[in-house]
Formats: C-alpha cells, sequence, structure tokens
C-alpha cells in the first residue's frame, strides 16, 4: 500500500486571484521509503499540495474536491485536532527559508523538544536527551552547545539541520520537503541533499521533495511528477523522465537548465575592458564605546582582467566576496586599496564629482528584478536619466530608449509604463536596455538571472547571448551557479572567502580544475553527474 | 487606491465627521449672529431648554453652540499648521539622516532622541508659557513637540529605500546625490508620511485643547480646552459645560484617525491590520 | 554586552542628556521677553527690587553669558533647582515632597495600561474579525481619541458625583488620621480613577500596536514551523507569537513614557492629586518659572528612568541583542 495517495484533488483559490484553482484534479502516490520530486515553476501549485496535506493552507484557500490517503484516512477532511496530531508525529515539513522558519527567541534544544511536548511524549529529561541525539543524528556540530545556541548563532545549512531533527523527532512516515536547499550555498546543498537519502535509508520514510531545480531531481528523485499551473503534465520514474521526457513543457524545462555543454572556446582578446589590480576591501562591524571592532576582508587582494568583448564569469558561495568585487567595480563601494582600471581611468581613485562624470563607462544590471526598478518612475525616465545627465539631448536619449526597449524584445511602447505593469523576466529585460543606454565599456552583471524561473532565466540569458554578439559587449559575470556561468561566460574566475582562488577559460575549470575548492564546488552542483553524462 | 479607501466604511464615517466638522468651522459667523465671548442669556442655561440656544449657556451667560462652532476653527488651524511645522522639520531632518548616514545620522538621531526624551506635554507647556499664550506661540510649541516621529519614521523609510537596487541604478547613471534624494527616494516615502501626518493632525488637536485646558490657550481665541477648563469648577453643577467640548474632540480626533487608518490600509495594503495573507 | 555595562552606558547617556536639558532650560529663560531677573522673580516678586537684585547677582546676570550658562548648569548638577518666590520654598524641596505622589500615579498607570493593553491586544488579536475583536478595536480607538483630562472629569462626574463610589480628589481622605493599611488602602481608593484615566489613552495605544504586532508575528515562517510541529493554537500563540510580538511594544511603551509623565499634569489637576504635575499646574498661574523649569528637568529625569527599565526588560526578552556586540 502506498505511504500516501492522493487522489483528484483540486485545491480552489479565493475571488480575485489569477486563477481559479491553485491545483486541478492532480492524483499521485508515494510508496514507503520512496523520495518524490514534485517539480514545478513559481506559481504551478506545488507548495499548496504541500500546505493542503499538512492542513495549513492559507486563508482563503480551500480543498475543493479529491482525498489524500494516508494510513488508510483521507487526511483532507479530518477535523483539526487530528489533523493537528497528526502534523510533527506522522507528516512533517521542512520549509525553504531557514533563515526565518526557527523563531528567533527560542533555543534550538526547546525548539526541538517542543515537538514531543506538543505530542505529550516523555519526560522532560527524556525530550532533552532525545533532542542530543537528534542533533548528533543530523551532523550538527557541538551538540551540547547546539542544544543551547539561539538560531541567529547558527549559519543556514545548520538551520536547516536543525529543522531536519524537528522533522525527524518522532520518526514519521512521510516527510514533506518544500524548496529546503533552495537558499542555501551549493555546497551546503549537497549536504543537505546526502543528509535526506541517509535518513531516508535509516528511517524508511517516504518524502514529497519539492523543487524548481531538475539538478536536485537527478541527485536524489525515485520518482517525479512536473506541474504546470496547477495540473500534473508529467510523470514517471526519475530516470525516465530526465533521459526521455514526454510532455513538451518537461523538455523545455529540461532543455532551459543550464547544463554541462560547454560553448565553443573563443579565441582570448587582448585589450583590457576592466582591469582590476590588488583590490582589497575590508567591512569593520561594530566598534563604538564598549564593542570591539570585527573584521571581514571581503575582498582580498584580488586582480583579474576582462577583455574587450570578453564575458568573465565570477563565481563563488554567499560571503566569497563575488558580489562586492562587483559593487566595487562601479564603485557603489569605494575600495581600501587597488586599483579599478576602465579605458585607462582608475575609477577607485577619482573624485565624488570626476566618478559622476565618468559612471557611465561601467553599468551594472542588478539582481532582484522588483528592487531595481523605482515603482514611482516610468520605464523612460529609468532609461533617459543616466544618458540626458551625461549630456546626451533629451530627444535623442528617448529615441535610443524606445529602440532599446525593441531591442530587448519589449516593444518602444513599454517607455511610457510603469514597472508593476512588468513580469519579472520583463523588468530584467529592462534593466538591460538600461544598462546599454549608457553605451557602457563594461556590463557587471550580479546575479542578473537568480531570482527567475529557469525557463524565463533561459530566455534572458539567450538574450544576453545574443546581445553581446550584436554589440560586441565586455561582461563581468557574476553568479552562484556554476551551471548559468558556463552557459555564457569564456572565462571563468572562482573566489571563496574574499580571494581570488582560480581563474581559466570554461574547459579549463570545468574539465580540469586546478584547485580542490573548486573540485568542491563542481562536485557539489546538483546533478552533476548526469549533466556530465548529457554532454558526452 | 480610492476604491479601497471608500469601501473601509470606518474612513468614510471618519470623512463625513471631519467635513462636517470643517463646514461648520467655516461658517461659524454665518450660523450664529453673536461671537462666542457675547453674553446672550442668563448663565448656567440648561441644554435643550431654550430655542435659538440648544447647547445652553455658560458660566457667563454665553452661548455653548456658538463656543463650540468657533473652537472648531482653533482646532482644525492649530492641527493643520502645526502638523505641516512639524513635517518641514521632520521630513528633511529624517531624509539627511537616512540619506547620507553615518556621522549626519548619528547626529540628527541624538538630537531627535534628545527631544524624543523629554516629555513633549511638559515642553509644550514650558514653551508656551514663557513665550506667552498665542495662537502662533501655541502652533510652534505643538510642532516642535510632534516632529521627533516624524523625523525616525522618515529616516526608516529612506534607509530601506536607499538600499534597493534601483538607487544603485541611479548612482550608476550619475546623477547627484541630493537629486537621487529627491527624485528617487523620497517619492517612495510619500505613502507612510501621509499616513502619519493625518494622525499627527489628531494628535495635534489633542495637545492645543489640553493647553488651553490648563489656561495656556491664545486669549483672543475660544477654543474646546479652554471651554472644558473653565467649567472644571462648575462640574458638579453643569455638566454640560465640559461634556459637549469633549465630545466635539473626541469626535474630530476619531474622525482623524479613522481616515488615519483608512489610508494606510489603502496605500500600504500589505500591511494591512487586518492581517490576512 | 553585559546588563551592568547596558547601565553604565545609559546612565551615562542619561547623564548627558539631563545636562542638555538644563541648558535647554537656560537659553528658554533667556529666550522669554524680558530681563531674566524679572522673568525668575514672576508675578511674586515683580515689584521687589532687592529680590531682582538678588536674583542678578546669583545668576550673575552681568558676567558673560557662557560664564552665566555655567553657573545655571553648576547649581542644577548639585540640585539647586533655584527657590520659587511663589510658594517660598526651594524648588527641589518643593519637588521632593510632591515626587512620590507622581511616581506613585505614573508607575500605577503604566503598569495598568501594560498590562491591560497587552492582554486586550492578545485577546482581539486570537478573535480577528469576529464581533469581540471589533468591539475591542473601536473601544481602543474611542480612548484613542478622547482628552485625558476629559476622560478624567467624566470619570469623577460618573464615579465620584453620581455614583459616589470613589473619591474624586485628593490624595487621601484630609483629616482621617488613617495609618497603616488602612492608609494604603484609602490612598489605593483615592489611585482607582487617576490612575486608570491616565492609563486609558495609553492602554488604547499598547493593545492596538499589541494587536498588530501579534497578526503580524503570526504570520511569520516559524509559527508555520510550530503548526507543522503539531502545536495546538493557544500554545503556538503563547510560546512563538507572544513573546515576538511583545518587543516592538515594549520599544513602543518606553517612547511613550514621556507622554505619560506629561499626561500626568493634566490628570493632576483634574484630580487635585498633590504630585509635581499639579505643582506646574498651580506655578503656571503664577508666572513661577523656576517651579516651571525644575518640574520640566525632573520629570524629564523621570522619563528617561522608564526607558532605562524598559531597555532592561527588552534586554531580557531578546537574547539576540546581549550576544550581538
Amino acid at each position: 500500500m502506498s505511504a500516501l495517495s492522493i487522489e483528484h484533488l483540486s485545491i480552489g483559490l479565493p475571488k480575485g486571484a489569477d486563477r481559479a484553482f491553485a491545483v486541478e484534479d492532480i492524483s499521485f502516490a508515494i510508496e514507503k521509503g520512496e523520495i518524490l520530486c514534485v517539480v514545478g515553476e513559481s506559481g504551478s501549485g506545488k507548495s499548496m499540495t504541500a500546505n493542503a496535506l499538512m492542513g495549513l493552507l492559507p486563508p482563503g484557500v480551500t480543498v475543493k474536491s479529491g482525498r489524500a490517503m494516508f494510513e488508510a484516512r483521507d487526511i483532507l477532511r479530518l477535523p483539526e485536532a487530528e489533523k493537528q496530531a497528526l502534523r510533527g508525529e506522522r507528516i512533517a515539513m521542512i520549509f525553504q527559508e531557514p533563515m526565518t522558519a526557527l523563531n528567533p527567541l527560542m533555543r534550538i534544544g526547546e525548539q526541538i523538544a517542543e515537538v514531543f511536548a506538543a505530542h505529550d511524549r516523555f519526560s522532560q529529561q527524556e525530550r532533552r536527551d532525545k533532542a542530543l541525539n537528534l542533533i548528533r543524528e543530523v551532523g550538527l556540530p557541538d551538540p551540547e552547545k547546539i542544544i543551547r545556541a539561539y538560531p541567529f548563532q547558527l549559519s543556514g545549512g545548520q538551520r536547516q539541520r536543525a529543522m531536519i531533527a524537528m522533522a525527524l523527532a518522532l520518526e514519521p512516515k512521510l516527510l514533506i520537503a518544500d524548496e529546503p536547499t533552495t537558499a542555501l550555498d551549493v555546497t551546503t546543498q549537497a549536504q543537505i541533499l546526502k543528509l535526506i537519502l541517509d535518513l531516508r535509508e535509516r528511517h524508511g520514510m517516504a518524502v514529497m521533495f519539492i523543487t524548481h531545480d531538475f539538478g536536485v531531481v537527478a541527485e536524489i528523485a525515485d520518482q517525479v511528477i512536473v506541474m504546470r499551473e496547477g495540473r500534473v503534465v508529467e510523470r514517471g520514474s526519475a530516470a525516465s523522465v530526465l533521459t526521455d521526457p514526454q510532455h513538451d513543457y518537461t523538455r523545455r524545462l529540461l532543455d532551459a537548465i543550464p547544463t554541462g555543454k560547454l560553448p565553443p572556446a573563443r579565441a582570448p582578446r587582448d585589450v583590457p575592458a576592466l582591469e582590476i589590480k590588488g583590490l582589497r576591501k575590508v567591512y569593520r562591524t561594530g566598534g563604538g564605546f564598549f564593542r570591539p571592532v570585527r573584521e571581514v576582508r571581503a575582498v582580498d587582494d584580488v586582480s583579474l582582467t576582462v577583455g574587450r568583448g570578453e564575458v568573465l564569469g565570477l563565481v563563488g558561495e554567499s560571503g566569497s566576496g563575488k558580489s562586492t568585487l562587483g559593487r566595487t567595480a562601479v564603485r557603489l563601494v569605494t575600495p581600501d586599496g587597488g586599483q579599478v582600471l576602465v579605458g585607462g581611468t582608475d575609477l577607485a581613485a577619482l573624485s565624488e564629482e570626476e566618478l559622476r562624470r565618468q559612471r557611465h563607462k561601467v553599468q551594472m544590471v542588478f539582481q532582484d528584478p522588483y528592487a531595481s526598478l523605482n515603482p514611482r518612475q516610468r520605464i523612460m525616465g529609468a532609461l533617459t536619466d543616466g544618458p540626458i545627465t551625461k549630456g546626451v539631448p533629451k530627444a535623442q536619449a528617448q529615441a535610443r530608449a524606445k529602440e532599446l526597449l525593441e531591442i530587448v524584445g519589449l516593444g518602444a511602447d513599454a517607455a511610457s509604463r510603469f514597472p508593476h505593469e512588468f513580469s519579472g523576466g520583463q523588468r530584467q529585460r529592462i534593466g538591460i536596455a538600461r544598462a546599454l543606454a549608457m553605451d557602457p565599456e563594461l556590463i557587471i552583471a550580479d546575479e542578473a538571472v537568480s531570482a527567475l524561473d529557469v525557463s524565463i532565466q533561459a530566455q534572458v540569458l539567450d538574450l544576453l547571448r545574443d546581445l553581446r554578439e550584436r554589440f560586441d559587449l565586455s561582461i563581468l559575470f557574476i553568479t552562484h551557479d556554476l551551471r548559468v556561468a558556463a552557459q555564457l561566460c569564456d572565462r571563468i574566475a572562482v573566489m571563496q572567502k574574499g580571494k581570488l582562488v582560480e581563474i581559466g577559460t570554461v574547459h579549463d575549470i570545468f574539465l580540469n580544475p586546478q584547485q580542490d575548492y573548486t573540485r568542491q564546488l563542481l562536485a557539489a552542483v546538483p546533478g552533476a553527474d548526469w549533466a556530465k553524462a548529457g554532454a558526452a | 487606491m480610492w476604491k479601497r479607501f471608500s469601501s473601509n466604511i470606518g474612513a468614510m464615517i471618519g470623512v463625513v465627521l471631519l467635513l462636517a466638522v470643517i463646514l461648520i468651522a467655516i461658517f461659524a459667523p454665518l450660523l450664529f449672529s453673536h461671537t462666542p465671548w457675547q453674553m446672550v442669556q442668563r448663565p448656567f442655561l440648561t441644554p435643550f431648554t431654550m430655542d435659538g440656544l440648544p447647547l445652553g449657556t455658560d458660566t457667563l451667560g454665553r452661548d455653548v453652540a456658538s463656543q463650540l462652532a468657533y473652537g472648531a476653527r482653533v482646532s482644525l488651524l492649530v492641527g493643520l499648521v502645526s502638523t505641516l511645522v512639524a513635517l518641514l522639520i521632520g521630513v528633511p531632518l529624517g531624509a539627511l539622516a537616512g540619506f547620507y548616514g553615518n556621522w549626519v545620522d548619528e547626529g540628527a538621531m541624538r538630537f531627535t532622541e534628545f527631544f524624543q526624551t523629554i516629555p513633549n506635554f511638559a515642553l509644550a507647556i514650558v514653551l508656551v508659557a514663557i513665550f506667552e499664550p498665542t495662537l502662533i506661540s501655541i502652533t510652534i510649541a505643538i510642532a516642535i513637540v510632534s516632529w521627533p516621529p516624524v523625523a525616525r519614521l522618515v529616516r526608516a523609510e529612506v534607509m530601506s529605500v536607499r538600499k534597493r537596487e534601483f538607487v544603485d541604478a541611479a548612482r550608476l547613471a550619475g546623477l547627484s546625490r541630493p537629486r537621487i534624494l529627491m527624485t528617487q527616494v523620497l517619492p517612495n516615502t510619500v505613502s507612510p508620511i501621509i499616513v502619519m501626518a493625518s494622525l499627527m493632525v489628531a494628535t495635534a488637536i489633542l495637545l492645543e485643547s489640553s493647553l488651553s485646558f490648563l489656561g495656556l490657550g491664545d486669549p483672543n481665541a475660544m477654543s474646546w480646552g479652554y471651554m472644558i477648563g473653565a467649567a472644571r469648577t462648575v462640574i458638579r453643577s453643569a455638566w454640560w459645560l465640559s461634556f459637549f467640548p469633549g465630545i466635539a474632540i473626541v469626535l474630530t480626533v476619531l474622525a482623524l484617525n479613522l481616515i488615519g487608518e483608512g489610508l494606510n490600509d489603502a496605500l500600504n495594503p500589505h500591511l494591512s491590520r487586518k492581517g490576512k495573507a | 554586552m553585559s546588563i551592568l555595562t547596558t547601565i553604565l552606558s545609559r546612565a551615562f547617556k542619561a547623564f548627558v542628556t539631563l545636562l542638555a536639558i538644563a541648558v535647554l532650560n537656560f537659553c528658554l529663560l533667556h529666550a522669554a521677553p524680558g530681563d531674566p531677573a524679572v522673568v525668575l522673580a514672576g508675578e511674586a516678586g515683580a515689584a521687589d527690587e532687592q529680590m531682582i537684585e538678588q536674583l542678578r547677582e546669583r545668576f550673575g546676570l552681568d558676567q558673560p553669558f557662557h560664564v552665566q550658562l555655567g553657573k545655571y548648569v553648576g547649581s542644577v548638577l548639585t540640585l539647586d533647582l533655584g527657590y520659587s518666590f511663589r510658594q517660598g520654598a526651594p524648588v527641589a524641596q518643593l519637588i521632593a515632597e510632591r515626587l512620590p505622589a507622581t511616581l506613585l500615579l505614573t508607575l500605577t498607570a503604566f503598569v495598568i495600561s501594560l498590562v491591560l493593553g497587552i492582554a486586550f491586544g492578545v485577546a482581539a488579536s486570537a478573535r480577528v474579525g469576529k464581533a469581540s475583536d471589533s468591539l475591542l478595536t473601536t473601544l481602543a480607538l474611542l480612548f484613542y481619541a478622547t482628552p485625558l483630562y476629559w476622560a478624567a472629569l467624566m470619570a469623577v462626574l460618573v464615579f465620584s458625583v453620581w455614583l459616589g463610589w470613589l473619591p474624586g480628589f485628593g490624595y487621601e481622605t484630609v483629616g482621617a488620621g488613617y495609618t497603616g493599611f488602612a492608609r494604603a488602602f484609602d490612598i489605593a481608593k483615592h489611585l482607582v480613577l487617576p490612575a486608570l484615566t491616565l492609563g486609558l489613552f495609553f492602554m488604547a495605544v499598547y493593545m492596538r500596536m499589541t494587536r498588530a504586532s501579534m497578526l503580524e508575528v503570526s504570520q511569520l515562517d516559524f509559527v508555520k514551523t510550530a503548526k507543522a510541529k503539531g502545536l495546538s493554537g493557544p500554545a503556538i500563540r503563547r510560546r512563538h507569537i507572544l513573546r515576538n510580538a511583545i518587543l516592538p511594544v515594549v520599544t513602543l511603551a518606553g517612547l511613550q513614557a514621556g507622554q505619560l509623565v506629561g499626561g500626568a499634569v493634566l490628570t493632576e489637576t483634574v484630580f487635585a492629586w498633590p504630585g509635581i504635575g499639579r505643582l506646574m499646574f498651580e506655578s503656571l498661574a503664577a508666572r513661577d518659572y523656576n517651579t516651571i523649569l525644575g518640574v520640566f528637568l525632573v520629570s524629564a529625569a523621570m522619563v528617561i528612568l522608564f526607558n532605562i527599565v524598559t531597555d532592561i526588560v527588552y534586554r531580557l526578552v531578546d537574547p539576540r541583542i546581549g550576544a550581538k556586540a
């Protein structure tokens, strides 16, 4: 018998939502000890399905029809008290954001022991001992210390481990994991995925694993279902879905995924667009009356060159200093030492006033499409402010803005609209047009596609590839995702803890990495083996 | 936005109430043939006993209804002007502190904290007492004690907007810092400022009435607080003399608060106090 | 940062603030229309040339500005707040006599408003959208719009004049000669109306804040985690939402302490409560600026005290603050 079997489930959205159903007539089953990956982009209804199973649907969202059989009961129709008894004991859940999923004012030990308290199990002392054991089991260091720690004292990966400890506390039969590794760095993600696989092995629970990332699917899934706009479009074993997708949408998603397929190598360029020499930036926090100063070397003596017409990928995990380096290169951050040479001018040495006149030389495409455009300014203003300040006549700047909007695929009439009328991907196109409007010598793209769904990501990457051919752009492409870097870049630079670890052509980095850390990163990329197999 | 505001019953009640008070204030001279200072009947006339004097007379035989109407003028005027002055102090200070940070922020915030620590009503009393009670000194005193929350709010808003990427983009466009502050940052802080301003008018009206109650009102302007203060000692024999002006204050302040909440729900829907997801 | 260093740094800040207020007082005296000595003497001494001469000498009014300032601030630091010609006693002594009554009133009102405000706020948030929530929020809105002094007057009218349940005047029954417990009970009876009417407005403030904060926190991710553990609704509210929701309320309460102390002037005036607020009101009519400024300084000191207390409470509740530094 299946651990969980969902039959013809439909979940209704409140009136005024963009569609009537979050999920519509879906059916699937998870067998005991099996990992089922539910894959889909945002809005596919995958999270709603999980929330419905837990009885945690937001107000206004209701189960319209269908049933979910678990231990011979329809858990969608249970009275609230029985649902509550089920939660945490028979079905447990972990969430995407480990930073906010723990109560900031409560010790980790207490939060784990609370699961036992909620279900009235064990004495105080037993609860503590069991919490300690769980902390050990999920591989957290120094359990005696962790049990007394507050969430803010733990890293993201450690918090996710603590969440998993809570979920395991009562040996649930089903674990629902809602994008549990999306917010984590790749190496941490790899560890957490391994932990989940280990625990499944040891405890034999069924896992419903929600993700948008086919790489993750390749790592852990036994079975896969693909969801789109509330419907299941494809299902099957992981192997068959990954290698022989039947549905067009699945195929598009798989194609959109940056694989290890490396672009043909280009001849290196000699003329530098950007030269960074011995760049240093130290962040000091604290310091004051009673507090000692803490120093973080965000960028520690880094030198690199981006050739004219070249795309250099800058890859690293969070805290590696890659973003600081990018922001220093445009002088949004003033470095503590070193040079940033663009067309022979050292941006790092300019005064505020001189800098303003030189700003146009380096432009940036930002990460968050919702924060990078002023909600109260029309698109035309965003695209012409810079050129007009630079001295371009207004009419000419406006004509150019319309032309650029056409080029990035939005149409000239986008100019008179406000940002909220556009989707995330469209906004990112506007951001690219804004950077191009300044005719920069170098564009810095800071995680420019990270916030987008896979299929949109692919479209924006296509646009960037197309633009670089057309305008011979020089781009410093900052990303945490090696797969994305491989798609677009000529060379890749790897950073770790403020230092430049390795720099080389994409082929060198992927096929013949010189440094341990680079090898570690490559190994951590989810689905690396599968991708390699695909590339071969 | 107007749709959201007008569908809020509380806010619409507030608008109707406030409009009524405004109309009464404007047309007070047309509604009453006598000034609020004129003795028109015997003192202590009970309400609803004589035509033409619906709310009775006070200790000196003056028409309470007329006093209420003229009092509305003082309340609204002082409330509005002192709020404007407080905004003129608080918005620039908060904006500069939030935008430039570092020592500008440090200095401005220490200054603000200082004013926030001082018991504001006590400071208002001291200011009005020392500079003699006139409408101007009262208005300025209220403004001086009301600006710190504005500065804090604007600073917090500016700091959060300043971190957004479109501000970085504006810097890369070569815009000057003052221009970025004026055209990119401040327009995005307007909604919470409007909400706060509407609530501040309410608070200012309460402050003005409290000052007048203590005898620190402009002796040439009839005000609700003065009426209650003057009737305080005769509360046992003539309760209506303190009751009606109090009701007038409650309704006016309530109207402004309702409007403020309506604006808040309409302008910041994600912070809706209904707390839905 | 330990509690001790917190207190030390706060005490230092408090000292600087008080110094600044002393300077402000001095500037106000000089900004007042007319000769500061005449201003200080007030109505009581307006005709007495000799007294004004004494005052000139005391403040060194013939000396340069900074010397005068130094003298003034110096005397404030030694707790010399000047002399009230109206009352015929040093201001410091007048204030010291009346401070206990004010402390009793404001602390009681503070505690009542905070406890009831949080309790009602929690209750309302637990019944959001229901009739009892609407009733509570409407009442809070009404209290929030009611002038303190008017609420006080109406309370006197209803509970003292009409119903005769509670005394509406004074601090204790004069001439009753109560001692010990009987006296405490008598004072407590006198305290009910003033403390309640002073606390009413602030109760409304804290209630609205608590309700909003509870609703906001209940949307946070960790509440969903708590639900996923199988905790019951009340347990989630108590263990997870309340503690997090209360922090901003404590901060607000600290900030509002200034208003509470200022509001005491009105309450004490209505109830003839013999505290420093009433002293200030009496001095207003007499233009006794020395006393007014003295009360002002002392009430600011009280606010600082309230702030330090809420600061310590905050640190005890929130583990992040102590460890961050």
